[in-house]
């Protein structure tokens, strides 16, 4: 049995090939649930915004439910949403998704998840793609979330998205450093 | 209730680590923390399946998007994604992109003094089929110098990025051509643990090449794989 392929970085040059039209637009017109506006921005160790990353998103609909044939819940999937999303930052670092705010979805042993976004990070001088979560803080269930409750409390903050106004929220990557994101080992 | 079955562990030896010095672009970017260890859960053994709907008859031949062909040398890349159990992964997407032949990608931040080709892009994207082959039909890519330290040029390369079932299986990778010289001399090769280093490095593959027309190459990707029996939770 052979191991998975290696990992590489995608490199600085992936703009004519990786981003499609809509891809930051994970909202569809007739998807249910309240729509949101997650900005942000990635940073480097050096505080320095790093331009040629690509953020990927995976969440499930407003009912809690993953379009995928592994998620056996019984209620209905959002037949409009798919969940995913693929966003580059821009040259100064930022990025801006739109999608609806996903419902709480099973975790282990039973236990709900608050509602999050996972994430995937990759970009140049990124050899091996880093995994995280957006959490909401306007969410009181985060509180009871089994894998926020595993990480340590001063660093959960880098992994909860600030609401800044109605279904607006802010959100940054920091990489490497003072307030360096918490990124997953699963 | 039952959780889902889990992938299996990566081995920590086989993907390079972000911590890798001599890959300069690394210093500021590889977090400095250790991963926190979370639980495989149903937002991780999802993932998307459809992703940017679909794929065009000629999205697999990237010498056939523009109204020449591209310069360079012809050749046909085939493979097969698999799990690590060897079954095949059947409809996932395959990205491909590069450079042109003579190391330039059309690619707004790449200053490298070579001509571009109006005839070529150097994006293309496959499904698997049932058998988990994709092919490819491009032409090979140039080496490129890169400012990483003095003199440094990039391997002929192939970016490859492959989705799998889950979240889990999301794979990006790099594809090189066997017995390049420059293979020593790259650090985002070298990068890899030696032991896996070789299975970024494509086979000639004699039986792939069509006489008079193109050379083929053969390079089969492995994508995470289940545990042998799923987790039951008592």
């Amino acid at each position: 049995m052979p191991d998975p392929t290696p990992s590489q970085t995608v490199g600085p040059f992936f703009h004519h090939a990786l981003p499609f039209e809509g891809g930051a637009i994970v909202v569809r017109r007739g998807t249910k649930g309240t729509r949101i506006v997650i900005e942000g921005s990635v940073r480097d160790g050096a505080g320095a915004a790093a331009a040629d990353v690509l953020i990927e998103t995976w969440q499930a609909d407003a009912g809690g439910r993953y379009h995928h044939p592994e998620d056996r819940q019984p209620q209905p999937m959002d037949a409009d949403f798919d969940g995913f999303g693929r966003v580059p930052t821009s040259d100064d670092g930022r990025f801006t998704i739109e999608s609806i705010k996903p419902g709480p979805v099973p975790g282990p042993r039973g236990r709900a998840q608050a509602p999050h976004i996972v994430l995937g990070i990759l970009g140049r001088g990124i050899l091996t793609r880093l995994v995280t979560r957006l959490y909401f803080d306007d969410e009181a269930a985060n509180a009871q979330d089994p894998i926020l409750e595993m990480v340590p409390a001063e660093r959960r903050p880098t992994l909860i998205a600030r609401r800044v106004a109605d279904g607006r929220y802010h959100f940054d990557i920091v990489l490497q450093g003072q307030d360096e994101t918490v990124f997953f080992d699963v | 209730m039952s959780d889902p079955a889990r992938y299996r562990p990566v081995p920590s030896d086989l993907h390079p680590p972000n911590d890798s010095p001599e890959y300069h672009s690394t210093l500021l970017r590889c977090p400095r923390q250790p991963l926190v260890a979370i639980p495989q859960t149903l937002s991780e053994i999802t993932g998307p399946t459809q992703v940017q709907g679909r794929i065009g008859a000629l999205d697999h031949d990237l010498t056939r998007q523009h109204a020449g062909a591209p310069l360079g040398e012809r050749i046909i890349l085939e493979g097969r994604v698999l799990d690590e159990d060897g079954r095949p992964v059947t409809e996932t997407l395959v990205e491909l992109w590069q450079c042109n032949a003579a190391g330039r990608y059309a690619h707004r931040g790449d200053d490298h003094d070579a001509p571009l080709d109006p005839n070529f892009t150097g994006a293309g994207r496959a499904l698997t089929d049932a058998a988990g082959r994709y092919r490819f039909i491009t032409i090979k890519p140039g080496a490129y110098p890169w400012r990483n330290h003095p003199n440094a040029w990039r391997p002929a390369h192939i970016h490859l990025s492959v989705f799998g079932s889950s979240f889990l299986t999301r794979l990006i990778t790099q594809m090189f051509f066997p017995g390049d010289p420059l293979l020593a001399f790259d650090p985002i090769f070298n990068s890899v643990p030696e032991r896996a280093r070789g299975r970024l490095v494509a086979a000639f593959d004699f039986g792939l090449t069509k006489a008079e027309w193109a050379l083929g190459y053969r390079f089969d990707i492995v994508l995470r794989g289940r545990e042998a029996t799923p987790t039951v939770e008592a």
